[in-house]
C-alpha cells in the first residue's frame, strides 16, 4: 500500500476568510507577533500496491479534478513512507 | 415548456424552484441527482441548498453526480440551464461558467432582501426584464463571493456576460459586485440570489423574481 498526502491551499492572491478568522483569534489567546495565517486542506490517500510513477500520476489527477479547484487553489502531492503503514498491519 | 429541477442530497430550494417554474407558466419536472435521465425536459434549474453538505467545496461533489453528465452535455448543446446559489457553485465547479464562489469576505452568513440590476436580458432566463431593470429578491448565502482573475472579469464585462449586479451594499465581497453571469451563448446562467423566493405577494419581498421563470416563454431561444 502506498500513502500519498495532498496539500491544498488557497492561492496567495485569493482572500482566505477562514485564515483571517484564525489570525484574528490568536492575539486574543496571547499569541502575539503572528503576521498571517492561511488555512488549507490535507488529504491522505491510500492506494493499493507499491508506490509507482503511475499511482503518483493518478493521485495528481485526483487532486486536479476533485480535491482542488484550480481556479482558487494550489496543491502539492507527496508520498509518505508506506513501509510504516505496512508494518502497522 | 417542461422545466426540470434537480434534487441533490442536501438541496434546499428544489420545491420552491418547482413552484416558481409553475408560477412562470411551465410544467415542473423533478429530476434526481442519481439518474442519468433528464426526462425530456426543455430546460434545467439547479436549485440552492447545501448539496453533499458542502463537503470538500460547495458544489464540488454534485458536479460529478450522475445527472450532471446529461446536464453538462445538454447545456453544451444550448439547453437553458439556471443555477441558483448552490446551483451557481455547481456550474462553476463544472466549468460551465468561469470563476468560483468563496466564503463571504465578512465571514458571516448573509440573509436579506437584495437589490439587483439585470444587465443581460438576451438570455432565456432574463428576457422578460427590461435592460438594467432593478429588482429586489432574497439573498441568502455563506459562500457567495464571486471571484475570477482580472482577465476573466474583463472578458465577462467586455462580452456583456454579467447578468446581474448587486446594487447598494455588496453582500458578500463579490468582485465587481457580480451577482450572476452567463456563458457566451447566454443559455447557461448562474445567479447567487434567489428569484424563486420572490414570485408571489404572500411571502418574500414581492414578485420581482418571477421574470426568471416567465422569460423561458419570451425567449424562444434558438
Amino acid at each position: 500500500m502506498a500513502r500519498y498526502v495532498v496539500d491544498v491551499m488557497p492561492k496567495p492572491e485569493i482572500l482566505d476568510p477562514q485564515g483571517k478568522a484564525v489570525l484574528g483569534a490568536l492575539p486574543r489567546l496571547g499569541f502575539d507577533g503572528v503576521l498571517d495565517v492561511r488555512q488549507g486542506k490535507r488529504f491522505e490517500v491510500e492506494i493499493e500496491g507499491d508506490a509507482t510513477d503511475a499511482s503518483l500520476a493518478e493521485v495528481r489527477q485526483m487532486a486536479e479534478t476533485l480535491l482542488s479547484n484550480p481556479v482558487i487553489e494550489d496543491f502539492e502531492v507527496r508520498l509518505v513512507d508506506h513501509t510504516v503503514a505496512e508494518a502497522a498491519r | 415548456m417542461k422545466v426540470g429541477v434537480v434534487t441533490f442530497p442536501g438541496s434546499l430550494d428544489d420545491v420552491d424552484a418547482r413552484r416558481a417554474v409553475k408560477f412562470g407558466g411551465h410544467e415542473a419536472v423533478a429530476l434526481w441527482h442519481g439518474d442519468h435521465d433528464l426526462k425530456g425536459v426543455d430546460a434545467v434549474v439547479l436549485p440552492g441548498g447545501f448539496s453533499y453538505g458542502d463537503y470538500l467545496r460547495c458544489g464540488a461533489i454534485s458536479r460529478f453526480a450522475p445527472v450532471m453528465t446529461e446536464v453538462i452535455e445538454a447545456a453544451g448543446k444550448g439547453m437553458p440551464v439556471l443555477g441558483i446559489c448552490n446551483g451557481f457553485q455547481i456550474l462553476c465547479e463544472s466549468h460551465l461558467l468561469p470563476g468560483a464562489l468563496i466564503r463571504n469576505d465578512h465571514r458571516k452568513f448573509a440573509c436579506r432582501d437584495q437589490r439587483l440590476r439585470i444587465e443581460r436580458v438576451d438570455t432565456p432566463w432574463t428576457a422578460a426584464y427590461e435592460a438594467n431593470a432593478e429588482i429586489t429578491v432574497v439573498l441568502k448565502n455563506g459562500e457567495g463571493g464571486y471571484i475570477a482573475d482580472e482577465a476573466t472579469l474583463d472578458r465577462l464585462e467586455g462580452e456583456g456576460r454579467v447578468v446581474a449586479r448587486y446594487v447598494g451594499d455588496n453582500p458578500n465581497g463579490s468582485l465587481r459586485d457580480i451577482a450572476g453571469i452567463s456563458n457566451e451563448r447566454g443559455n447557461i446562467v448562474g445567479l447567487m440570489p434567489h428569484p424563486e423566493h420572490a414570485v408571489e405577494d404572500l411571502c418574500g419581498p414581492g414578485t420581482d423574481g418571477l421574470g426568471f421563470f416567465t422569460s423561458l416563454a419570451a425567449a424562444a431561444f434558438a
